[in-house]
């Protein structure tokens, strides 16, 4: 399954230079573990997003390889220290290979 | 988890053998035991010591629902370029599979810590390894009771 919803991003507009932000990420994906079985009895096959990348001005800074144990819906929020204006990346990939991407700007003064 | 690389020996292939026939008449999933996060845990560091203190876990006591149980995690570092936190693994001792997430930061993360939610199939221990860039290892553990069980089943 292709990673078709838009994710969203919290990211505060401006920040002090040295100030220490916290990012806040979801995006909508069932996050199938691999381990449930249908009615039928079959073994639903594994589908989650496994890689979570975040990036300033093309520079990675933080990444998360999440497992099936992360639930449906994956919220992840985390830190980053602010020195210069420009902007974020960010990106989610799944176990097929699809992308899903989103930006955020941020003003340092 | 991947098992691309998996070329069983004649062992292995018994030792599957022998774990796919106790799942078979095993009521439930087959799940995950301390000996399965310390295998994971040898197979990243090599069975290297590690510390307690240093990370924090910040996770309910009492979990209502398995599916998503908050998870919260701090590392105690200055995050410098000469001092800072690589990655941190989480595991559950009582999931079908014990890995939960691994991060990966950076001096640029002005904060070793991340939140997330997790499903957890059972009541059960949440161990997280922290590795810092001198390479040494510290740990931290807690218990969380689940109600209903996450993981489906």
């Amino acid at each position: 399954m292709a990673i078709t919803s838009k994710p969203r991003v919290r990211v505060p507009a401006q920040a002090k230079a040295g100030e220490i932000i916290e990012i806040k990420t979801l995006i909508s994906h069932e996050m199938e573990s691999g381990q449930r079985k249908d009615s039928a009895g079959k073994t639903v096959p594994r589908d989650i997003i496994s890689t979570f990348e975040a990036a300033f001005n093309g520079k990675p800074f933080f990444k998360a390889d999440w497992f099936p144990a992360i639930s449906a819906n994956p919220f992840q929020s985390f830190f980053f220290k602010a020195t210069e204006s420009g902007e974020f990346t960010f990106s989610w990939k799944d176990d097929g290979g699809s992308e899903q991407k989103a930006t955020a700007k941020l003003t340092v003064g | 988890m991947t098992f691309k690389a998996f070329a069983p020996t004649r062992r292995q292939a018994l030792q599957l053998a022998a774990g796919a026939f106790a799942a078979a008449l095993a009521p439930n999933l087959a799940l995950a035991t301390e000996a399965q996060v310390a295998d994971e845990l040898k197979k990243l560091f090599g069975g290297k010591s590690m510390a307690e203190g240093k990370v924090k876990l910040d996770l309910p006591e009492i979990a209502e629902n398995g599916l998503v149980v908050p998870l919260n995690l701090e590392v105690d570092s200055p995050m410098t370029d000469a001092d800072y936190v690589k990655a941190v693994h989480v595991f559950a001792d009582g999931n079908p599979l014990p890995q939960v997430v691994t991060y990966h930061f950076t001096p640029a993360s002005g904060r070793a810590s991340a939140s997330t939610r997790m499903r957890l199939a059972q009541t059960q221990n949440v161990i997280a390894v922290a590795e810092m860039s001198d390479g040494k290892l510290y740990s931290a553990k807690a218990q969380v009771k689940v109600t209903i069980g996450g993981c489906g089943g």
